[in-house]
């Protein structure tokens, strides 16, 4: 009963700005913050007991022990005692912002027409002012990479934090990487020709990756010419050949996955990353030697087949990093925009089943950054670094305990009220009056 | 060749059957022939059990005279000696569509087609029981002869299309004949089946349930229309009343089909006579349990080819199995009592019949009783097993003449006679030449080896034990060999042909490559020697024994009820007890039997629990795993529907649940329409079969639907009723007015005295209204699917309109709105923990819903509608302590004892209390923290998962697909067929889904 009293009355006490329909995005730090006594969770590995971690104009200007920091020369502390303060939670190959409401086909902005299409932008369609967007920050998801879907090759992914006005102001690295689907070794039958319903070997295999192929020798081909016409899409791909853009590559088979790493060899293309790595365990030792992240599957799916080991979906990411894979969480998948808020759930399960709690930590900040190669800026609490970071009661990978009261967005103190808390303490509210 | 076997058959005996006695002749004199046809020497196959060894067999005009030791042979005899070959009675196969016009698709519209196509019949196009395979029926000479060699000589021949299809008709394979000889019966079974007719794009069924929903109404309707209830014309009915004294044969294609049907069959007092699928040895203690006869196909699936080991991980363990055990389903079948004919249906070949046939008896099938199953069972079923089945005086003369035992693969069937006509498939005069040569030509000698079976000869040429290619043609007496001699070219022959006589060796003419005449010889060194001997050291095939059910993770032994203690665990008692830390739970004859300190173990199995937590088994009231069908769709109203009757024992997702700690779940129909079908509430009893898993005595329960799905607003069409939430509430006001005025028609007849009855008709029973009427009667309960705040209160006004309450509300996103109103009416709101932003009425879904609900005084549940969430339940719970601020004591109610309370089972299950059911989880840490893991999950007792079984099983399974994919390999070499691998396609059901069936 007490809870629901406090509540109330914090309800009550909420009161006026509860009309608007989408959180206005916080203003650019002014003063210095330290926060102190609080566990701080690097996102390295590294756990600081009783920290205090210190930033200011949106760098961290402080990590360590609380007794190292001079409280005196921050403007604002915050005692934050018995908590827990993390970097920020990265969600890898998202969709946020590109569907609002997922069968209402008008806003919908997730694919384009075309099956090599490199030069398709999702950051264009990203829309800063969704509602789902803003429900990511209560849960400590304070960043994305928002990335197009289908097709051979979908697109262009940037990666944005998720307190903006709109999308250029959300970019904190734009165009970082291309997305591909790898063609699959079995195919759906066609049961309407009378093969029955199921899957079965996919005999344009060959031809698919052909397709793909040739595309690749063009762009190189077409980067030593004059370039004359233009080729939006040849000009689009070049970044995977020199390093300046990764490669993120949807494949879940072994076989696939072998192809495909020899395939990235033999035609250069410089740092490739495996989404959803379903048999990736199989050729963890390949991945680890080449150096090829692993972005696993959200653990919350179902196993692929009837036979496949019931805990492999948890389990995976535990097999790949005992292998030293660099290994993130990927969050794609059904009602995936939803669903991209239960990020810290997800690496809360491996942790379950293998995987080191800390570890599971810097799968979701340390580690994705790596994967999206902005590390050098963002992702870890470490001096020089954006101050993208939140306060937890306790372990925020556990749906108990995770909730924030406080978190910053390059030092910007943002909102965590959303469209549902706000409906939460309009219809509390109303029957507290009753 | 054939021609010629068919003109040299037609010279010699002239049994030209194409005049009856009393058709006009205009082509010249009358030709009626009264001669007989002896066969002496035979060892006659007289029925499965009756072996005549050197008897005679005498026919005439296409009957059996006689037949015995000591047959009289009257003079006007033509006498065949048989010489110690052997005489089998022709095969019947009762199941096939022979000489049956294929139904021509229908053309689907843009919109679905809710009536009938046609007039004066059911309303229902699926439903054909009028249907007569006379009436498209032509003969068809080459599938004729495919049957006639594999020793078919009458099949019985239906329309095979529809629900119910109809009657069939017994054809003769006498290919001499006409249709005046050949068609025994025009009426011989009613066929039925769980497929719509593809001829009809009438929407309804669309699922399983709603076929066997139909399938009964039919039935109802026609006790109804017979009793004269009707005032207008149906001819369908009058046609399946017509037909009633009729056997029925019904398709079902599988195991759990023909568990279905026969469950119709005993509500309706009616035998069925059940076509299998080849899979009944998995479950067949069940199918005995029917006693119900079965015609057995014997499609045996072909190894996969498991060269590449990528793609050979895709295929499952189930199929793999599959192949290695399908081969013994006739002797399984048989070895349980199972009374079951055989059929060539399902063979996409029938020269595999025979072999397959071959294979089922060296698979453990009596050869009697596959003899049996072929002759004397089928015609005993369809009633005609005196003039079928058997070779005794006055049947028809259907035989087969062999070489030997049927059954041993060096035998050969010579000739197919079928009503004294014959069908000749291997000559039998003809001399075996097979055996090893000198063979000289023109100065050179080679190596001649001939070999093979008589119908297909193989010949092998050696010169310096160098192979020549070569070629070898044998017919009607004349041999045919070509050889390329040593250093020609490849095009350049030798042609070589000889007629056999009586002497062993080969001898004739020839044409060498240079075109030259030549003289041949061939001495026979060595006589052809069967293989059957060198075969009799082969080990008995390798089949790997069945799991329950026969799959991965199946298990090998079901588990047994057993009496544990749970010594010193944290209960979670979901009672006013609350949490007790230290505490034992003892569990006995599968109910809690005790909670303490400190617990006598007795004889029980103690658990040491100490630093882990004890919980009730996890109930989703929202599920729609383990079913094979979720939505009828086909009409806005589907009362008349029951997952029941889909349940699927052989779901993994019922594994899987039980990993995370789910106990009961409620089935729950689709959202397609505003009156769903009823639920199935099961307890996951991994193992069973879906008769054991439903609850007994369970709650009755229906799903009803609101919103976007039953208006059809992201899929459908635009043509059904209703399309709006205005006309949702008029459809429910509608269906429940009906079903007020039907109850009280009934309820009326009903009080009516015994006399009064006999003179009154009594009204006609409605499955749907039936179910409709329970409802207001408050035995059946609503569960209901439900958004938008303005839906949830409409059906709450509706139901206190007509005296009701709704008892649940799922979904209920928007619960949170109206959450006074619901408690209020006194409905239970069984919601997500988080969904939302997937539909346009799930704007407003907030996850602090269940906590809103709960604080005004609602029932609270957290379901999945999800293979994948349901599986975590206790972390969706743990949820509402982040969103709404839930003590966690409350929070673990709402996936315990708030289902049970919803479902009206918190007597039996849902919490930890004496006397209730041992539904238990043991947890390696808090229920509700991210990294607990479900150690043990118990139902009544029985523990149906073990984290660390599952992990030994899952090891064991992949030996088993390591000694099966050997086995394939295996089998490959030896040069059998293999298929590509493929791989299932899972169905993962929602409220959304529309699937037929799996």
């Amino acid at each position: 009963m007490l809870r629901i009293k406090h509540i109330i009355a914090a309800l009550l006490f909420a009161g006026t700005w509860m009309a608007q329909a989408q959180q206005t995005p916080a203003p650019a730090q002014e003063g210095s913050v330290l926060i102190t006594g609080a566990t701080a969770h690097v996102g390295n590995g590294q756990v600081i007991e009783n920290s205090a971690v210190g930033f200011e104009n949106g760098k961290i200007t402080y990590i360590g022990p609380a007794s190292g920091a001079e409280a005196a020369a921050f403007d604002e502390v915050i005692n934050a005692g018995g908590k827990h303060v993390y970097p920020g939670f990265i969600a890898l190959n998202s969709t946020l912002g590109l569907v609002e409401i997922d069968a209402v086909r008008a806003s919908n902005d997730i694919e384009e027409i075309g099956n090599i299409i490199p030069h398709i932008r999702a950051l264009i369609a990203y829309n800063a002012e969704s509602k789902v967007v803003e429900s990511m920050r209560p849960n400590g998801v304070l960043t994305a990479q928002i990335t197009p879907r289908e097709g051979r090759i979908s697109g262009t992914s940037s990666v944005v934090q998720l307190d903006a006005w709109n999308w250029e102001d959300a970019a904190i690295k734009t165009d970082d990487a291309i997305h591909m689907n790898w063609p699959e070794s079995f195919v759906r039958k066609r049961w309407w020709m009378g093969e029955g319903r199921g899957f079965k070997p996919n005999d344009q295999y060959t031809e698919q990756l052909d397709e793909v192929a040739s595309f690749f020798r063009e762009a190189k081909a077409y980067a030593k010419g004059q370039q004359e016409p233009r080729n939006l899409a040849l000009e689009a791909i070049q970044g995977i050949f020199d390093g300046s853009k990764k490669l993120f590559v949807n494949v879940n088979g072994q076989k696939e996955i072998a192809d495909m790493v020899s395939f990235m060899e033999e035609h250069g293309v410089e740092s490739p990353v495996i989404v959803g790595g379903h048999q990736a365990d199989a050729m963890a030792e390949l991945l680890a030697e080449k150096n090829i992240p692993v972005i696993v599957s959200r653990p919350h799916r179902l196993p692929s087949t009837d036979d496949t080991q019931i805990k492999k979906p948890f389990m995976l990411a535990s097999a790949l990093i005992s292998k030293g894979v660099l290994t993130g969480i990927d969050v794609s998948g059904q009602m995936e925009r939803m669903n991209t808020r239960n990020l810290p759930f997800y690496a809360g399960s491996v942790a379950a089943y293998g995987v080191d709690k800390e570890k599971a930590v810097q799968m979701i900040t340390g580690d994705a950054a790596k994967i999206l190669g902005i590390e050098d800026f963002t992702g870890t609490l470490e001096t020089g670094k954006d101050a993208t970071l939140f306060i937890a009661e306790g372990d925020a990978l556990d749906m108990r305990t995770n909730q924030l009261s406080k978190a910053y967005i390059q030092g910007r103190d943002i909102s965590l009220e959303t469209h549902q808390t706000e409906l939460w303490k309009r219809y509390s509210g109303k029957y507290a009056e009753e | 060749m054939k021609l010629k076997f068919f003109l040299l058959a037609w010279l010699c005996f002239g049994l030209s059957l194409h005049s009856q006695e009393y058709f006009p002749k205009n082509d010249g004199v009358s030709n009626q022939k009264n001669n007989h046809t002896a066969f002496t020497g035979a060892t006659i196959h007289v029925s499965p059990n009756e072996i005549i060894e050197n008897g005679t067999l005498l026919i005439r005009n296409g009957k059996v005279i006689a037949v015995g030791t000591g047959v009289n042979i009257p003079e006007n005899t033509i006498s065949i000696a048989l010489d110690g070959k052997h005489i089998y009675p022709s095969f019947i196969d009762l199941y096939s569509d022979f000489g049956i016009e294929k139904p021509k698709r229908a053309q689907r519209g843009n919109n679905p087609q809710y009536d009938a196509s046609r007039e004066g019949y059911y309303w229902n196009d699926h439903i054909l029981p009028d249907q007569k395979a006379v009436e498209s029926f032509a003969y068809d000479k080459k599938q004729a002869e495919d049957y006639l060699k594999a020793g078919f000589g009458v099949l019985n021949t239906h329309k095979s299309d529809g629900i119910m299809r109809g009657t069939s008709m017994l054809v003769a394979l006498n290919n001499q004949g006409d249709n005046n000889d050949r068609i025994l019966h025009q009426n011989v079974a009613q066929h039925m089946s769980l497929s719509r007719s593809v001829a009809s794009s009438q929407s309804y069924p669309s699922s399983l349930m709603g076929t066997m929903a139909l399938i009964r109404q039919v039935y109802h309707d026609a006790q109804w229309y017979e009793k004269g209830g009707a005032d207008q014309t149906d001819l369908a009915l009058e046609a399946f009343n017509a037909n009633r004294s009729l056997p029925v044969i019904f398709e079902a294609d599988d195991k759990l089909n023909a568990l279905r049907a026969d469950k119709i069959a005993d509500e309706f007092g009616v035998n069925f006579i059940l076509k299998g699928g080849g899979n009944e040895f998995e479950r067949a203690d069940a199918i005995a349990a029917t006693k119900a006869a079965y015609i057995i196909p014997l499609d045996f699936p072909e190894a996969f080819d498991v060269a590449d080991p990528y793609q050979t991980n895709r295929i499952s363990l189930a199929d793999m199995k599959m192949w290695n055990q399908a081969p013994q389903n006739p002797a399984v079948l048989a070895s349980k009592g199972v009374e079951f004919s055989l059929t060539a249906a399902d063979l996409q070949k029938k020269s595999n019949f025979l072999p397959n046939l071959r294979k089922a008896v060296d698979y453990g099938l009596a050869k009697e009783q596959a003899l049996a199953a072929l002759t004397s069972v089928p015609a005993n079923l369809i009633g005609m097993d005196h003039m079928l089945g058997m070779l005794k005086a006055g049947y028809q003369a259907n035989f087969l003449i062999t070489s030997g035992d049927i059954f041993d693969k060096n035998s050969t069937i010579y000739e197919n006679w079928v009503q004294g006509s014959k069908y000749t498939i291997t000559n039998m005069d003809a001399k075996d030449i097979r055996g090893d040569y000198k063979l000289s030509v023109a100065g050179n000698t080679y190596d001649l080896k001939i070999s093979g079976t008589p119908e297909k000869l193989k010949s092998e040429i050696t010169k310096d034990s160098v192979k020549i290619a070569s070629k070898l043609n044998y017919e009607n007496g004349w041999v045919n060999l070509f050889f390329t001699p040593v250093g020609e070219g490849a095009t350049q022959f030798v042609r070589l042909n000889a007629k056999t006589g009586a002497d062993t060796n080969l001898s004739g003419t020839g044409v060498l490559t240079d075109g030259n005449a030549v003289n041949w010889t061939a001495t026979l060194e060595k006589p052809f020697e069967s293989e059957a001997k060198k075969e009799e050291n082969e080990e008995a095939p390798k089949v790997l024994p069945l799991s329950f059910p026969n799959m991965a993770y199946g298990f090998s032994e079901k588990p047994q009820q057993q009496d544990v203690l749970f010594r010193n665990a944290t209960v979670w008692t979901s009672e006013d007890a609350g949490i007790l830390e230290n505490t034992d739970v003892l569990v006995k004859n599968g109910k809690i039997a005790a909670i303490g300190q400190n617990l006598n173990a007795g004889n029980a199995t103690v658990i040491d629990a100490t630093g882990k937590h004890l919980t009730a088994g996890i109930i989703d009231e929202h599920s729609h795993i383990a079913a094979a069908s979720i939505n009828e769709g086909g009409h806005n109203s589907s009362a008349e529907v029951t997952i029941e009757d889909v349940v699927d024992p052989e779901d993994i997702d019922i594994y899987r649940n039980l990993s995370g700690g789910v106990t009961t779940i409620q089935i729950l129909h689709g959202s397609a329409n505003p009156i769903g079908g009823r639920s199935a509430l099961i307890k996951l009893k991994w193992g069973e079969d879906a008769e054991s898993m439903i609850l007994d005595n369970s709650p009755k329960f229906i799903k009803f639907a609101l919103g976007e799905n039953v208006k059809q607003s992201n899929w459908g069409s635009t043509v059904r009723f209703p399309q709006s939430r205005m006309g949702v509430e008029q459809v429910f006001t509608d269906y429940f007015q009906r079903a007020k005025e039907y109850d009280q028609k009934w309820k009326a007849y009903n009080a009516l005295s015994k006399r009064q009855k006999e003179r009154t008709t009594a009204p006609r029973y409605d499955e749907e209204m039936e179910t409709l009427a329970e409802i207001l009667n408050g035995e059946r309960f609503i569960s209901c699917h439900s958004y938008v705040q303005s839906e949830i209160n409409m059906l709450m006004k509706v139901a206190e309109r007509f005296g009701f309450r709704v008892n649940t509300f799922t979904h209920i996103l928007e619960g949170y709105k109206v959450a006074d109103k619901m408690a209020e009416h006194g409905v239970g709101g069984s919601t997500f923990s988080d969904w939302w932003a997937y539909k346009y009425e799930v704007n407003d879904a907030i996850p602090y819903n269940a906590a809103i609900m709960h604080n005004q005084g609602v029932t609270v549940a957290i379901n999945s509608d999800d293979a994948e969430m349901s599986r975590r339940l206790n972390q969706e719970a743990a949820k509402t302590v982040k969103y709404g601020g839930m003590s966690e004591e409350e929070a673990w109610k709402f996936v315990t004892i708030n289902p049970a309370k919803l479902l009206h089972l918190d007597d039996r299950t849902g919490s930890i209390r004496k006397g209730k059911d041992a539904d238990l989880v043991l947890w390696s840490d808090h229920p509700m923290s991210i990294y607990a893991i479900a150690e043990k999950t118990m139902i009544e007792g029985v523990v149906y998962y073990d984290y660390e079984q599952m992990q030994a099983t899952h090891k064991k399974n992949q030996e088993e697909r390591n000694a099966l994919i050997n086995m394939m390999l295996d089998a490959k070499n030896k040069g059998m067929k293999t298929r590509a691998p493929e791989m299932k396609e899972k169905m993962h059901l929602h409220c959304d889904s529309e699937i037929y069936q799996k």
